[in-house]
């Protein structure tokens, strides 16, 4: 195992060269670029023995790698923002036709205003896609999950896309040590992709094709089943990776210090790292606080939700996106989950961390205080909140 | 009568769900015969979509993958980086898509393949409009013609813009070969994809697929249709290889577009005047092409008469 100081975005390039994928291609999108720029000098040194597409769009990158996995190559690309919403129709092209193709997604703002700040309404825009969607909150879990991924979307049962996430910045372009499997490990957890149901030269066939109703419903029933099978392979994919590398990051949701606690805070990406100091500050003077990291958006972990909720009473949801709803769309998940739980926890949904404006250990700090005093009723733009307190020193 | 040459071999079913005299299931007949068996076919939305037959049937014998209607060039693109990753060799891909899933929406994503040098066919069935979703214009739809979007009335005559030149757009680009393909003179058709099969790089066959349903012409007088769209200069014949044009069917005089115009009713509101338009536009088409091939090929500049040479250089109307 080798240590590396790298970026996310360097981390997501080392994780496809580790999974030694057959096609790359992509388009240049600030915060992504660099890890694309990387893979090309992976494949220009013969370090990675790929095709790599250079394409005139993110619409044709995720073409050229849903026509290559249809052919039954293991195929990676990365994107964010614009470009992401520029691949929605293929999104949908990518899970219906089964590719197992593996994302790199930087978190960014969409425009107007133009911003590259980091935020998640890109990613969440896509939840209805199909694609399995892994937010990290570091540098070592982006290469983990991006090798975990292949595993998982590759598997039998599932036969789905992943977006492996990462928040633009505050991951993409910060480094941080990053353990390195070996390859030969790699390679044992991860062999070459069984390839089924694809073309196969000199066979008729047809993927993709069309349909009435008689069986468009079944092929739809087929993705439910393949989604309803992530979460129990990811499970049996974690703990094989942690035999290799002896790092397990704590399945769809993890929870941080929430015995006995008062009231708890969900984030996704890298507030969890900010969330996490402050839950410690507080436990150190005496505040029952905790945290629970969402890892997996889609498919919703809702059983483990339930689970967490029964310890629970007053529960926050960090949405770094604003999506029009009633509620921030991570709460909005987490609200239809509890529904069916026994025990349901008072729930707040808070806005942060819009369009890359930095969530401090202070805003994160008037969530918990929020929480503790009964929580509000409605969502509340704790960024602006924060410029108001500043204002009025 | 002459003897067919064209490959015995069907990869095209019967039972397939074209409409009567369609272009463009002759077309992916005539196609397959030259590129035999090891081919897979990228198929955007159009007509082929469902001509093919819906799941789980399939009236091709070779591969085809589905695509969204903007996306054939980046498919062909995949396709063809997958099967060099993964070793297949001899490996025909094509990308099969209509006038508007080439010409219009999908010429973002031709243009990339073509830049890319892409080891593909891509291949315009030119039915010169929508017609899978009923007849609506498109960029290669001809001046004048009639089709839903561009009605005909007292003030409008049709489509009030000229066709897109596709084979220009497509040439600009540099690839090792370019063809106008015509179902109606099969064995020219077949021959220019044989040829074009084992070239390496990007290839393009610009093939004309009349549509009776949409053109508004009985389904049996395709062949005739397409026979008289080359003969008048209308759908001229000829491949440019390497940047080097022939002209592959030259019959002396071009016949009047006349004949080919009264035989669709999506002209049938044509004046003299329209029809005389028309007549001039081509002629000075027809020049140009011939100016073209004369002055790509050594060989075709020496063999061309003074006279004709002057009359190609003088500034046509």
């Amino acid at each position: 195992m080798a240590r590396i100081v790298v970026s996310g975005n360097y981390a997501q390039s080392y994780a496809a060269l580790l999974a030694r994928v057959d096609v790359v291609s992509a388009y240049p999108i600030t915060p992504q670029t660099s890890t694309v720029e990387k893979l090309a000098d992976f494949v220009a040194s013969g370090k990675l023995p790929a095709q790599y597409i250079k394409v005139e769009s993110e619409h044709s990158a995720l073409q050229v790698c849903v026509s290559a996995s249809a052919l039954g190559a293991r195929t990676y690309t990365a994107t964010s923002s614009q470009g992401l919403l520029l691949m929605h129709e293929l999104l949908h092209w990518a899970s219906g036709l089964r590719a197992p193709i593996i994302m790199g997604v930087v978190n960014r703002a969409v425009a107007p205003p133009w911003n590259i700040g980091a935020d998640h309404t890109d990613t969440i825009a896509q939840r209805d896609t199909g694609w399995v969607q892994f937010y990290a909150e570091s540098n070592q879990e982006v290469l983990d999950t991006v090798l975990m991924a292949y595993r998982l979307a590759e598997d039998p049962a599932v036969r789905l896309p992943v977006m492996v996430t990462e928040d633009a910045f505050y991951l993409s372009h910060t480094v941080e040590p990053v353990d390195m499997p070996d390859q030969q490990d790699v390679d044992r957890f991860l062999p070459p992709r069984d390839a089924r149901a694809v073309l196969i030269p000199g066979v008729p066939s047809r993927v993709g094709s069309f349909t009435g109703p008689d069986h468009y419903v079944e092929f739809r029933r087929e993705l439910a089943r393949a989604t309803a099978a992530v979460i129990p392979t990811l499970q049996r994919v974690e703990e094989e990776y942690g035999e290799i590398t002896h790092r397990y990051h704590g399945g769809p949701l993890s929870t941080y210090r929430v015995e006995d606690a008062d009231a708890v805070l969900l984030t996704m990406g890298t507030d969890t790292t900010t969330a996490r100091s402050v839950v410690d500050e507080m436990r150190a003077e005496g505040r029952k606080v905790g945290l629970a990291k969402l890892r997996l958006f889609r498919p919703f972990p809702t059983e483990l939700v339930c689970r967490l909720a029964a310890e629970v009473d007053r529960l926050g949801v960090v949405d770094r996106s604003y999506t029009f709803g009633p509620q921030g769309a991570v709460e909005t998940e987490v609200a239809a989950s509890l529904y069916t739980a026994r025990h349901r926890p008072a729930l707040s949904g808070f806005f942060a961390g819009i369009g890359g404006r930095d969530v401090t250990p202070g805003e994160v700090r008037r969530m918990y205080e929020a929480l503790l005093h009964g929580g509000p009723s409605e969502n509340r733009w704790i960024d602006l909140e924060e410029q108001e307190a500043r204002a009025h020193g | 009568m002459a003897k067919l040459t064209l490959p015995a071999a069907e990869l095209m079913y019967s039972g397939h769900a074209a409409c009567p005299g369609c272009g463009a299931a002759l077309s992916m007949r005539l196609l397959l015969k030259g590129l035999g068996p090891r081919t897979i076919l990228s198929i955007p939305a159009c007509c082929w979509t469902v001509i093919a037959t819906p799941y789980p049937t399939t009236a091709l014998g070779v591969g085809v993958l589905d695509n969204p209607i903007e996306a054939t060039g980046a498919s062909v693109s995949g396709l063809r980086a997958a099967a060099d990753a993964l070793g297949f060799k001899d490996l025909n891909i094509v990308g099969f898509a209509g006038d508007g899933g080439t010409a219009d929406i999908g010429i973002q994503a031709l243009s990339g393949m073509l830049e890319r040098r892409t080891n593909a066919i891509m291949v315009m069935y030119d039915n010169e409009g929508y017609m899978n979703t009923g007849i609506q214009r498109s960029g290669a739809t001809p001046l004048g013609a009639w089709t839903t979007t561009t009605p005909v009335s007292s003030t409008v005559h049709g489509k009030t813009e000229a066709k897109k030149d596709i084979m220009a757009i497509v040439l600009a680009h540099n690839p090792v070969y370019a063809a106008t393909l015509n179902p109606a003179f099969p064995e020219d058709f077949v021959k220019k994809v044989e040829k074009a099969r084992d070239l390496p790089g990007p290839r393009f066959f610009h093939i004309f697929a009349p549509c009776p349903p949409g053109w508004k012409f009985s389904s049996e007088v395709t062949i005739k249709l397409g026979r008289l769209a080359t003969d008048s200069g209308v759908f001229p014949l000829y491949e440019v290889e390497n940047g080097v044009y022939r002209i592959t069917r030259k019959s002396g005089t071009l016949k009047p577009v006349e004949e080919y115009v009264r035989a669709q009713g999506r002209f049938r509101h044509f004046t003299p005047t329209d029809i005389e338009s028309l007549q001039d536009q081509v002629r000075s088409s027809w020049e140009h092409l011939l100016r073209l091939e004369a002055e790509s090929h050594p060989k075709a500049e020496e063999l061309v008469s003074k006279p004709v040479a002057r009359a190609v250089a003088a500034p046509t109307s």
